[in-house]
């Protein structure tokens, strides 16, 4: 193909459009509107953490109860490949010291070398094991994905059943960018073998804090 | 109750004692059963093919012929399905012959769980038994639960087989898998057929069973040709056979031949 | 002439009856089958979810244009650019065109079935734009030059130790080595390095969000944010049917879809992305028509649109787990794939609704209720109506229709053919002409039908006095009929 070519198509792109739309437009369809979702047909929990904890554990996550920010650290320590970290990214200071300024680095790839990141969640979902992290809370959204261990920080107040009040939760979305995580980044492409550290994060260590 | 009795084509040219321990069976009930003249067959083979304009005529003779009874019963889930199911594209929606024979059109068990009150006479028999289920009789007629779906529904080819005195139902890994026969899939597709047939039997063999049972004959008819092949002892019945206390076949091959 | 006509039972043969590649095909594909169950078993509300997510799908397609409107307003006001590409080139060539924009000499990219159906890998490295597909399966696949053979699991039909003889090959790892724990971490290795030299990343979408004007990703492997989120430029391939109205609505499809997959409760990432990174970023969406619009005016096979590539139907399939996902010679195989690829092109792919023995399972396990084996039932009246049945089949249906709507030709047929069948020898009736015994043996012919017994036990069978004979009148014939 040469540049001529792929000139021709892309101005082509404002004609596809109009076609697009045309062939939309032209087909009268007739529906329905979307019904408002019947909550009580909904399930939820009596008690959201417990659930929380089993499905985190499920998805291959841990969680740690915690009464205070400081026993993060505390409990961080008592692990090895934390202990022996080099590179550590922490976004919430009080409950951990990193040694990596995320906030100073403006190349993402400058992040290649990171052992952890402790991020902070803004809520948890029950049914599925997941914690909500808002973009805005990171400064550059690789760190979730780049260190080879993440732990996040999370609320055990902030705990809703389902993925329906986890919407409602979240209500607007301003932020360019938000994730779901749900246990450590994981494959089973060999022969349906379950093997936890695909390309992000090999561990997950979750705190919930009151 | 006057009843007219349904027998699919291939059951009346190669079954034919599946269609008299059926008929034994609703005499039994105390039915007034009769067996209109004329019957041939449903029209599934070419409507699975999708050959619609050849399946129309023998749709609306079928109609014609099953029209005027309190019940049509048919010892198939699959022939059922295709009148219940399938039939509505060659009729109109308000043609009441149309609409009065779909709706009174059942298979058996079915008709015993649901219009007849669920019991059957005392009968006996002594055996390990597996349930296939059949593909349209459990998915398309809702004759069980369904491992797919997340609603429980009465089982009610096992409520009536139940019943029997001496029978042992043996559970099954996969419990309602097809078996591959398919109609002219099973021609269509004969090494995909047959390792899903293959399949279903090993299962089946695994659970102990001494006899496979099923609502459909010819998901049976398929069993039973690759049992036969592989010389495996391991028999099939109609559940119309055991309802009737007919006996279990004895081996007729060398028990060194099963598989 | 060489029309690629793709003839299922043939192409499976060489996978199917390799009996245990079949059976470990088979069995790897009924474990995630059986995960599923479990999860949506654990969902009291289930079957209320999957209904609401076809209400929805029912309802956006049906309001497509409005919705994509939407979107695109809203996603260019969180400064993303959005793209329409009419089919496959379209989308290719804006693709080239971005990143020649950027100079761009490699790029990473996510799973993607909207790329493998417009063809992208190749048609970018004829361009001299290396691509590193980063999904585990799909760089499997990529290395040994095949095509995923599943949508969701795309290596499934490659044993490990198959794959520790790629990654020996190209990636320098132990020579007979077949662990998946060592195997993917040396894919990790691998793609890291690759993950940081990518200069665009490209992912798919799964679910487009009208009233937001963002859209969503789910992975477990984290590689569509490691690729994205690295690199300045990323671009973003998407179905017009991936649209669905506000995040109320995603809410439902986000309890579906891993469930469904893989039987997890949700993909370990659910990434949502509402514009580019930062002010020094560029975010590109391509809205993608190629045959969308056009199924969409199909009454019949429009809920085929609803699919949001789960891949339940590939695994519950009985076919597709013998026949193995190449056998479909289609970018989307199984149950969906045997729908969508004869409406691209009924001629090439008309064996695949035929490579299915109507067990409905697909159906059923279908989170969007498209009612896939009737829609599969459907495209062979299509077929046939199009004279695409070959022509024995078609003259079988016929006789057959003929016979049946003549009693007595139907029995004299039915005795000749049982006759033949006792008195010939075996080897006449069970050669390798005959499809059915190739593996089984035919019924035992009984010597009378069963209307032949009734007549010799019960007497005549009840007679109409004219099939055509009107209806009500039966009631009475039947008290005074001659069935005793």
């Amino acid at each position: 193909m040469n540049e001529s070519t792929v000139k021709s198509s892309v101005t082509a792109t404002t004609d596809s459009r109009r076609a697009i739309m045309d062939r939309l437009r032209g087909q009268v369809i007739d529906s329905n509107p979307i019904p408002p979702i019947d909550t009580s047909s909904l399930t939820q929990f009596d008690d959201p953490l417990a659930v929380f904890q089993q499905n985190l554990q499920a998805v291959g996550g841990e969680s740690h109860l915690v009464d205070r920010p400081e026993q993060v650290a505390e409990i961080l320590l008592g692990i090895d490949v934390f202990s022996s970290a080099e590179q550590i990214c922490s976004l919430v200071p009080d409950a951990v010291n990193g040694n990596v300024d995320a906030s100073a680095v403006d190349d993402p790839h400058e992040f290649a070398p990171l052992d952890w990141t402790i991020a902070q969640g803004q809520f948890a979902v029950a049914e599925n094991g997941a914690i909500w992290i808002d973009g805005a809370t990171l400064p550059h959204r690789v760190l979730i994905f780049i260190a080879q261990y993440l732990a996040i920080v999370v609320s055990r107040s902030q705990i809703v059943s389902n993925m329906h009040q986890a919407y409602q939760q979240i209500g607007n979305i301003e932020s360019p960018f938000g994730v779901f995580v749900s246990g450590p980044s994981k494959t089973a492409d060999i022969e349906q073998s379950l093997v936890l550290g695909a390309h992000g994060c090999r561990k997950l260590q979750v705190f919930l804090l009151p | 109750m006057t009843v007219a009795l349904f027998v699919p084509c291939y059951i009346d040219q190669f079954f034919p004692q599946v269609a008299v321990a059926t008929l034994e069976l609703l005499e039994s009930l105390g039915l007034d059963v009769v067996f209109p003249d004329g019957q041939t067959c449903c029209g599934q083979p070419m409507a699975n093919t999708g050959c619609n304009s050849d399946t129309a005529p023998v749709a609306r003779r079928f109609v014609e012929l099953f029209t005027g009874y309190d019940a049509v019963i048919c010892p198939s889930g699959s022939c059922t399905a295709m009148v219940r199911h399938h039939y509505a594209e060659y009729f109109a929606d308000d043609d009441p012959a149309f609409t009065s024979v779909r709706d009174r059109t059942f298979e058996l068990c079915e008709y015993i769980h649901d219009v007849h009150g669920g019991r059957i006479p005392d009968v006996c028999f002594p055996h390990r038994v597996s349930v296939h289920q059949s593909c349209h009789g459990l998915r398309e007629l809702g004759l069980g639960s369904q491992s797919e779906r997340m609603v429980q529904r009465p089982d009610k080819v096992a409520a009536v087989l139940n019943q029997v005195q001496g029978i042992e139902l043996m559970p099954l890994t996969r419990v309602d898998e097809c078996c591959g026969f398919g109609g002219t899939f099973a021609v269509n597709e004969a090494d995909v057929s047959a390792a899903m047939g293959r399949d279903r039997i090993a299962d089946h063999s695994g659970s102990g069973s001494e006899v496979i049972v099923s609502a459909d004959m010819s998901c049976l008819m398929h069993l039973q040709g690759i049992l036969r092949r592989q010389q495996n002892r391991l028999q099939v019945m109609h559940v119309s056979e055991v309802l009737v206390g007919r006996e279990l076949e004895t081996a007729p091959l060398a028990a060194a031949q099963r598989s | 002439m060489k029309l690629p006509i793709v003839d299922h039972p043939t192409a499976a043969k060489p996978f199917v009856t390799n009996e245990d590649r079949s059976h470990w095909h088979d069995d790897a594909l009924w474990f995630v089958r059986v995960k599923r169950d479990r999860q949506a078993s654990s969902v009291p509300e289930w079957e209320y979810l999957r209904e609401r997510a076809s209400a929805i799908k029912t309802h956006t397609i049906a309001n497509l244009g409005d919705y994509l409107e939407q979107f695109e307003r809203n996603a260019t006001a969180r400064g993303a650019t959005v793209h329409w590409a009419a089919d496959a080139e379209e989308h290719n060539a804006i693709v080239l065109k971005i990143l020649r924009q950027h100079g761009t000499q490699r790029i990473v990219k996510s799973k993607s079935m909207l790329t493998e159906e417009c063809g992208l890998n190749p048609y970018l490295e004829n361009n001299g734009i290396e691509v590193v597909d980063t999904d585990l399966g799909e760089r499997i696949v990529q290395l040994r030059e095949e095509t995923p053979s599943h949508i969701v699991l795309p290596a499934i039909h490659i044993k490990k130790e198959e794959v520790g003889q790629t990654f020996h090959t190209h990636l320098g790892t132990d020579a007979g080595a077949s662990d998946p724990q060592y195997l993917t971490e040396a894919a990790r290795n691998h793609l890291r390095n690759k993950f940081l030299a990518g200069e665009v990343g490209i992912t798919g979408v799964n679910f487009g969000i009208a009233e937001t004007g963002g859209f969503v990703v789910c992975t477990n492997e984290g590689n569509a944010d490691l690729g994205v989120s690295l690199p300045k430029v990323h671009i973003a391939c998407m179905g017009i049917e991936k649209m669905i109205p506000s995040l109320a609505d995603l809410s439902v499809f986000t309890r579906l879809l891993a469930r469904s997959a893989t039987g997890q409760p949700v993909t370990t990432y659910t990434s949502h992305f509402h514009g580019p990174k930062d002010d020094n970023s560029e975010l590109h969406i391509v809205l993608v028509d190629n045959g969308r619009t056009r199924l969409r005016g199909n009454d019949t096979f429009r809920p085929a649109m609803h699919c949001i590539r789960c891949g339940a139907c590939m695994n519950t399939c009985p076919v597709y787990r013998r026949s193995g996902g190449h056998s479909y010679r289609a970018t989307v195989p199984g149950p969906i794939g045997s729908v969508l690829s004869p409406s691209r092109d009924a001629k090439s792919y008309k064996s695949l609704p035929y490579a299915c023995s109507l067990c409905g399972s697909c159906s059923d396990v279908c989170p969007v209720k498209i009612p896939l084996h009737h829609q599969l039932l459907a495209w062979r009246g299509e077929l046939v109506g199009n004279g695409l049945l070959p022509l024995s089949k078609r003259v079988a249906m016929k006789t057959a229709s003929f016979l049946f709507q003549r009693p007595g030709l139907y029995r004299t047929a039915g005795s000749m053919g049982r006759t033949a069948l006792r008195v010939l020898p075996h080897f006449v009736t069970h050669n390798r002409f005959n499809t059915w015994t190739k593996a089984r043996e035919l019924p035992k012919p009984p010597r009378e039908s069963f209307r032949q017994w009734y007549i010799a036990n019960r007497g005549n069978p009840q007679r109409r006095d004219s099939v055509n004979g009107n209806a009500t009148t039966h009631a009475n014939t039947r008290s005074n009929g001659d069935a005793s």
